[in-house]
């Protein structure tokens, strides 16, 4: 069977692999630059092409609230937000995880207000990074739609019942126009299956109650549970980019090495960047420099030990954020790889690059130049500066 | 769930759901309250308004009297205390029990 590729930008293709699924309930409200992403669903909601519930409601919060309701209620339930969105949301985002409900969000990321930006980094997922949800970071439009397809499995997975952000870069992925090749929609549906709700409020024979008064008593041990769910989620994460790729031919693991295993020298990095960083790795890898990439699909749970396997052999690395932790050592992708490669026998030289806030571009020119000042480190055998800001004028 | 032992994180339901109905008198209140109600059962006119007010169901009636209080129920919150019409109930310190 011949491929079918299709050009369509990033919100496009998550809308697509959206109607695919066919949620029993999709609250959104439209925020840039999500906002192509849900009117393009709601198209298919009003032409009849999905069986989704579509709630149109007046506030993220109010968004996320009710797909906390909805999901309770026993359906599969989906929703979509950006930056200030993700941050309106934010109880609600807590208590989607702790009531361990499988709700999958795509979110297109967004500099977080204030100046007000509209502008790619990743500074609201960023900030969620410590409630519970499972977060994929997706670096092309394929990849979006292929992580939403996967995050509904994984979300639902048993042993895990816990929620999934699928993310992709604000503009970068979300409006440029991409070759994305959609799976068949009989393939995707017998994929994700028919949806196994647990305790549905619903099921009036099965009473339950969601969200009773939890104290010193018992808090404790839920939040345990979770720890617990999170960490298993990563092997479901594997079992099912395995099983994905069996329906697409297309390879999604816990990240994706390029030019790694014998490289001296590598970068870390998320999402559209990671795209720009294998163009400079070829460039250099044709002049004869032993230069790698390691690219992160999964930031939570962190898999540091495949992280400290893949990355202990270099000598420096660089490690990428599209986001600060003010007052913090360095930026949050920083601060758990340098914390996981303690784990390490042989620790590499590392550095920190903060870039690309609001939309500021890194381009291979910027790419080019953390090798070389990669290259410097190695040759003096320390790092001079620790963490740095990359493409900022002074 | 029984409060006769505090269970492990791999024992309870998860998320925290309550998921069996009307179990709430599993869950032994009496543990939060720090003053506790003591009728005087000469002045107590069996009049029953303590019983209507106890939103923990802490008064124990048969036979159209007030026969004791659950205190493994009761929070101590005084409601009984305060709607008493002849103040037959005293609320005294958990600590005057504990010497
Ligand atoms: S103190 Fe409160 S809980 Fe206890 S018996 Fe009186 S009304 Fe009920
Ligand atoms: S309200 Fe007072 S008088 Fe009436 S039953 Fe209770 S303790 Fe007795």
């Amino acid at each position: 069977m011949s491929k079918k590729i299709t050009a369509l930008t990033g919100n496009e293709a998550v809308a697509y692999a959206i109607k695919q699924i066919n949620p029993d309930v999709m609250a959104a409200y439209p925020i840039t630059p999500q906002t192509a992403l849900v009117q393009k669903f709601s198209e298919y909601v009003a032409d009849g092409l999905v069986d989704t519930e579509f709630i149109t409601v007046e506030s993220e919060h109010s968004a996320m609230s009710a797909c906390v309701g909805a999901a309770a209620a026993g359906g599969r339930v989906m929703t979509a937000t950006s930056a200030n969105g993700l941050a309106l949301m934010f109880e609600i985002v807590y208590i989607a995880a702790s009531n361990r409900l499988p709700i999958v969000m795509s979110v297109v990321n967004r500099a977080l207000s204030a100046p007000i930006n509209i502008h790619c980094d990743h500074s609201d997922t960023m900030g969620a990074r410590d409630s519970g949800w499972i977060q994929l970071y997706s670096e092309n439009a394929q990849e979006a739609y292929d992580n939403t397809i996967q995050a509904i499995r994984i979300a639902e997975h048993m042993e895990v019942r816990l929620p999934v952000m699928v993310m992709q870069d604000g503009f970068i992925t979300s409006h440029g126009i991409d070759c994305v090749e959609f799976i068949d929609d009989e393939k995707v549906t017998k994929f994700i299956g028919k949806y196994q709700p647990r305790y549905p409020l619903l099921d009036v024979n099965h009473p339950v109650t969601y969200g009773p008064l939890d104290l010193y008593d018992y808090y404790f041990e839920h939040k345990r549970q979770q720890a617990e769910a999170i960490k298993k989620s990563q092997k479901v994460v594997v079992e099912v980019g395995n099983e994905f790729k069996q329906i697409s031919g297309r390879e999604y693991g816990l990240f994706e090495e390029y030019h790694l295993s014998d490289a001296e020298r590598a970068i870390v990095a998320l999402s559209s960047t990671a795209g720009t960083a294998k163009q400079v790795v070829d460039e250099l890898r044709a002049k004869g420099e032993k230069v790698g990439l390691l690219k992160l699909r999964l930031f939570r749970p962190f898999p540091y030990q495949e992280i400290i396997q893949a990355l202990s052999h270099l000598k420096a690395i660089a490690i990428l954020d599209r986001s600060d932790s003010f007052g913090g050592f360095g930026g949050p992708l920083f601060t758990e790889i340098r914390s996981a490669l303690l784990e390490s026998e042989k620790i590499p030289q590392n550095v920190n690059y903060i870039y690309g806030l609001g939309g500021r571009d890194i381009n291979q020119v910027d790419i080019t130049s953390i090798y070389a000042d990669l290259e410097n480190i190695v040759k003096k055998g320390k790092v001079e500066e620790r963490i740095k800001y990359l493409g900022v004028r002074e | 769930m029984s409060n006769t032992k505090n269970l492990g994180w791999k024992e309870i339901p998860e998320g925290g759901l309550i998921i069996e109905a009307g179990n709430a008198a599993k869950y032994e209140t009496g543990s939060w309250r720090s003053v506790r109600p003591v009728r005087d059962e000469k002045k107590c006119t069996n009049c029953l308004i303590c019983w209507v007010y106890c939103p923990d169901s802490s008064i124990l009636v048969s036979d159209g009297k007030i026969k004791n209080i659950d205190y493994s129920h009761c929070k101590g919150c005084g409601i009984c205390a305060t709607e008493c019409p002849v103040k037959a109930i005293e609320m005294v310190d958990e600590k005057e029990f504990n010497k």
